[in-house]
């Protein structure tokens, strides 16, 4: 058990066949196509920050999927702009719910499901040996990314791996832009003292 | 400035977010300082690191689908029985009219749709088969010649590295049952296959964008080429990248 528990996600599977199978005006398909154009392009960005928030496959799988119900239920107050810093920040209040009355920003217990989901992109320029070398190192930065404290875990894969720039991170993490850089400075010393230490202790150097 | 403002807003200078004014502060502390010049290159060295690593994951194919099932339909893509119907009564007026060209006008549009959907699983099919690029090279002048003798036409290669997009090679490519070449390009993380296949004798057309299972893609045609470019990439980045493309072309 280690003391952290798997918390349950009020997926509304009701609610989501209500929508499907309800009378579909125009006005609501038309909506519904302009809310895929716009929000379905981020759904490997949206799970990617699942993923690393939750540390589990399938609590990710259920809470992206929750998280865009709800955008899609509030898609009328999205007052345009890019739209990946509010699916983000949707996804996060969604990942805190799933934790209410828990620990706090300790968001589900770890797991090591990592075969489950394949890396988005390969570079192929490289000799299986050097793939095999790179893919190596990457899970074991995913690893570490995915060992640090939660405020500052959010903080690197908003900003290292999903670029946003640092009032997107503010206004997803509902934090002023001085605390976004504090926590980016520790979050990133943190991670070069974990990376040296694995990359020492790993490999002979 | 002292080293404590100076380890924090490191990161900034890093980042590109700080103002003019502070980033020479900055860099006039890291002068002076060993330890935060030491800081800086770490850290430069770590964002190298990250940045070269694939640090995302890509969402199960039944996360889409469970997302896109939970959305109301478009009333045009399910048709009612009745309207079914009604259309079946109005068939044989319609055949009445195939020749004054109401009925080519809904053929062309099947016909995109289905163009569409070809370009979008091409598209896919090269992501899944770890077959996207068949010549690997940053360098237009290596890609180009590489088309020579296996197809019919000499597709346009420009690097675009400056503006953002790196070339990351091409390949050849089924499509539509005809050989294409494909021009490979990369925003951050996001692959943009651009397809050209030949069309002679067609006229220009001004870029068009489209979306398909949350894919973007943009169609035009110029020069005797017809050209797609797809992306899981955002429509305005897109549209960009057409802009660039065709701007770097004229040059």
């Amino acid at each position: 058990m280690g003391g952290v528990e798997r918390y349950a996600f009020p997926v509304k599977k009701a609610g989501a066949a209500a929508m499907a199978g309800g009378a579909a005006d125009r006005s609501e398909g038309d909506r519904a196509e302009r809310f895929k154009q716009l929000a379905l392009p981020h759904l490997d960005d949206v799970y990617t920050l699942a993923r690393y928030l939750l540390r589990s496959a399938s609590d990710a799988d259920d809470a992206v999927q929750e998280c865009y119900l709800r955008a899609f239920r509030h898609f009328a107050t999205f007052r345009g702009g890019p739209i990946k810093p509010w699916l983000f920040a949707i996804l996060r209040n969604v990942c805190h719910a799933a934790a209410t009355g828990k620990v706090r920003l300790v968001y589900a217990a770890d797991q090591q499901d990592d075969a489950a989901a394949k890396p988005v992109w390969h570079e192929e320029s490289e000799t299986p040996e050097q793939a095999l070398a790179r893919r190596d190192n990457s899970d074991l930065m995913r690893r570490l990314i995915g060992e640090l404290p939660a405020e500052f875990r959010e903080v690197i894969v908003l900003r290292e791996i999903n670029d946003l720039s640092y009032r997107d991170i503010a206004s997803v993490i509902e934090a002023p832009i001085g605390t976004v850089m504090s926590r980016l400075a520790r979050a990133r010393a943190l991670l070069r003292e974990a990376w040296m230490a694995a990359e020492g202790g790993g490999q002979s150097k | 400035m002292n080293c404590d403002e100076a380890e924090v807003l490191l990161h900034a200078l890093i980042d590109g977010e700080l103002d003019a004014g502070h980033a020479r502060e900055v860099e006039a502390h890291i002068v002076i300082c060993a330890t935060c010049a030491a800081r800086l290159r770490d850290f430069q060295e770590l964002r190298k690191t990250t940045s070269a690593m694939d640090l995302r994951y890509a969402a199960p194919a039944s996360l889409r689908a469970k997302i896109e099932t939970g959305l109301p339909k478009a009333p045009a893509s399910a048709p009612t029985r009745r309207a079914a119907i009604k259309g079946f009564a109005f068939g044989a007026g319609l055949s009445a009219l195939a020749a004054s060209g109401l009925l080519v006008m809904v053929m062309r549009n099947d016909d995109r749709q289905r163009v569409l959907g070809e370009v979008v699983s091409a598209h896919l099919r090269s992501l899944q088969a770890q077959h996207l690029i068949d010549v690997q090279s940053s360098d237009q002048h290596t890609v180009k010649p590489w088309f020579n003798g296996r197809l019919d036409l000499a597709p346009p290669v420009v690097d675009l590295t400056a503006q953002g997009f790196t070339l990351l090679g091409g390949r050849l490519d089924t499509f539509d049952a005809k050989p294409v070449a494909v021009i490979v390009y990369r925003r951050r993380v996001h692959i943009i296959n651009l397809f050209c296949a030949p069309a002679p004798g067609s006229a220009d057309r001004a870029a068009v964008m489209e979306s398909l299972h949350g894919y973007n893609v943009q169609h035009w045609s110029e020069n005797g080429l017809t050209l797609w470019a797809v992306s899981d990439l955002n429509a305005e980045e897109l549209a960009e990248f057409g802009d660039k493309f065709e701007a770097a072309l004229r040059q």
